[in-house]
């Protein structure tokens, strides 16, 4: 059991800085996701806690002792790998005891291991196969079952499922999830799909460009997210943004709708509002030109663009929907669902 | 095959038999020679069919002096050093070029580029081209009539370590990482990892080095003065030169038939390893 504290974490090839003076502390059993699109630096950023990585400045800390010098295999933790990583010439049950075998624990001693990671893998009977003999599904839990077997301080997960297909992807997610709970190991996990970030952690770390956007609970980050990157990446389908003008206590849009103004703030702005908050209403200051419509059955997306504008739109309806394209739709926003960012900085604006 | 018309399948067919033929037929030959005795053998026609010397053949060669009327050594020794040449040769290659490619795969050192082009160069300078000097340099080393005279000039080559160092190219980086998760040291992961991954490439080096030990004529001829250092393939041409009488077929024959053996026990028994290599695609 263990928490993390990444401290001014800097990472560097050559004279290009990957990762941005990265902050977070991590509590003991927490479930943290680092999330953001391809290329933003988290697989560096776990690779630099696993130890496959040096790190170039800042600190990392595992269970209060500085690691940064240390090998991977001195750290205490466990990885699972994208690929999976099983050693092919190996069985299943030389693959999950082959760490343990290095450690020196009696044969005794690995067996009970090994065998009580099979069970909770439901992997018992292939334990005498070899990887190439699995299918995905069975790899990817014999990876886990080597990381178990270790009984580590921390795991790591570097985007685990994304060779899975959809539905396998989904039912593994709730098992890493319940397995995680059930051990109470320090984990985290690296993923791009926002959607598997928001199911599985406690707490999301959004990355982007090697900066860290926003660290928070799933919830704090699509109630008040900090950044137009984070408004825009987390919830599906993506926040609308709409360049606005806030003077006295009205908020004019572009397209010169008026809403009442939400904060104190004064001057440019850029309005976000989730598909899912915009509500049919008659009366309402927002209309929407629909030119497509995609049911989904429980709810509706109308797409289309914003009255008088190129603003592209989408609203989520709950229930069924029918129109014809062209025909414009009005939509009414509870002023607490708004969320203004600065159209410089692209971060939020506080009420 | 794609088209399978009976004119092309017939072809083909023939083809293959004229190739058979044209390889077994030599052989088939230098076997029914190594079963007659000498006087049969110096009559025309030359027989096609076996006789019932083989045993009295076999024995005379093996254990006698050989040919009779000189002071040959008897072929079972020159089996067992050409043995020797050719099992130095062949894992010694192997295991230098293993390590060699591991570290130019695996380690980040100074003069790291510089080695890889030396071994590269060496690709250029095979031993017939550097004979004299070699053999300067074995002379001095007083390595002429042993077997390390034999095999280690001939073990020094770039063509095997880069063999492995393309092999070693293909194991993905997780799996090295993986291992030091796991707590494995570089030389635990040359030996659980790295080796059984490549133990089909091993085993048709193996063959390939084997063949080419058991084959060297120039080198051991240039360097063993001694009869009891003589190999076999050398042994072969020495009596058909020492054939100042009529040459006796019957027993040049069972030698060259000896010779054949190993090499071809070793395809053999690699076989299996072999086809893998080729099949396998998982690393
Ligand atoms: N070994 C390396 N040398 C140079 N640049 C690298 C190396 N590894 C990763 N990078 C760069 O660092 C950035 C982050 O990579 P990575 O952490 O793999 O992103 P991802 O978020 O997709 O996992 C990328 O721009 C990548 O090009
Ligand atoms: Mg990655």
């Amino acid at each position: 059991m263990a928490e993390i504290k990444l401290t001014d974490l800097t990472k560097s090839y050559g004279p290009t800085e990957v990762l941005h003076h990265v902050e977070g502390e991590i509590k003991d059993g927490e479930f943290i996701v680092i999330v953001g699109p391809s290329g933003c630096g988290k697989s560096t950023l776990l690779r630099m806690v696993a130890g496959l990585e040096t790190v170039t400045s800042g600190e990392i800390a595992i269970a209060g002792r500085r690691v940064n010098e240390l090998e991977p295999s001195a750290r205490d933790i466990a990885m699972v790998f994208q690929n999976y990583a099983l050693y092919p010439h190996m069985s299943v049950r030389e693959n999950m005891a082959y760490g343990l075998k290095i450690r020196k624990l009696s044969k005794a001693e690995i067996n009970k291991r090994v065998e009580e990671a099979a069970d909770i893998l439901e992997i018992r009977q292939y334990l005498d196969r070899k990887p190439r003999q699995l299918s995905g599904g069975q790899r990817q839990r014999v990876a886990m079952g080597r990381a178990i077997v270790r009984d580590p301080q921390v795991f790591l997960f570097d985007e685990p499922l994304s060779n899975l297909d959809a539905k396998l992807r989904v039912q593994m997610r709730l098992e890493i999830r319940k397995l995680q709970q059930r051990l109470g190991v320090t984990s985290i996990y690296v993923t791009h799909d926002q959607v598997e970030a928001m199911t599985l952690g406690d707490r999301l770390m959004v990355l982007n460009g090697g900066y860290v956007e926003q660290f928070g609970t799933p919830i704090e980050l699509y109630d008040r997210p900090a950044s137009v990157f984070v408004a825009g990446f987390i919830g599906s389908p993506a926040m609308n943004f709409i360049p606005a003008m806030v003077e006295g206590d009205t908020m004019v849009l572009s397209t010169q709708a008026k809403l009442p103004a939400i904060s104190s703030y004064r001057g440019a702005a850029l309005l976000g509002i989730r598909p899912e908050h915009l509500t049919p209403d008659e009366n309402g200051p927002i209309a929407i030109d629909v030119d497509m419509v995609e049911q989904l059955g429980a709810n509706t997306l109308l797409h289309g663009k914003l009255n008088g504008s190129d603003h592209e739109m989408v609203a989520s309806v709950p229930g069924h929907v029918s129109t014809e394209t062209g025909a414009q739709h009005r939509f009414s926003v509870a002023s607490e669902l708004l969320h203004l960012f600065d159209p410089a900085t692209e971060k939020r604006l506080e009420a | 095959m794609v088209e399978r018309r009976p004119l092309t399948s017939l072809l083909t067919h023939f083809v293959l038999v004229l190739g058979v033929i044209a390889i077994a037929l030599p052989i088939w030959i230098t076997f029914v020679a190594a079963t007659h005795d000498q006087y049969r053998m110096n009559q025309v026609p030359l027989p096609l069919w076996p006789g019932t010397h083989l045993w009295d053949n076999l024995s005379q060669t093996l254990f006698g002096a050989g040919l009779s009327g000189t002071e040959g050594a008897p072929v079972w020794l020159m089996l067992f050093n050409s043995l020797a040449m050719a099992l130095m040769i062949s894992l010694g290659k192997i295991a230098i070029s293993l390590l060699s490619a591991f570290a130019i795969v695996y380690f980040r050192f100074p003069f790291r580029m510089t080695c890889f082009w030396m071994i590269f160069i060496t690709l250029m300078l095979p031993v017939e081209v550097r004979i004299l000097p070699t053999f300067e340099v074995v002379a001095n080393l007083g390595m002429l009539n042993s077997y390390w005279g034999l095999s280690i000039p001939l073990i020094a080559s770039a063509t095997a370590t880069f063999m492995f160092r393309q092999v070693f190219l293909t194991v993905p980086d997780e799996m090295l990482e993986s291992a030091r998760i796991d707590g494995a040291g570089p030389m635990r992961f040359f030996w659980d990892i790295l080796l059984p991954l490549s133990r089909t490439n091993i085993a048709a080096l193996f063959v390939i080095l084997f063949i080419f030990g058991w084959n060297q004529y120039l080198w051991p001829l240039l360097i063993t003065t001694d009869t009891s250092m003589t190999t076999i393939v050398m042994s072969i041409k020495q009596m058909l030169e020492a054939a100042e009488q009529s040459p006796q077929w019957n027993i040049i024959m069972t030698t060259a038939l000896l010779a054949m053996i190993p090499p071809i026990f070793v395809v053999i028994s690699m076989q299996k390893l072999f086809v893998q290599g080729l099949t396998e695609t998982d690393k």
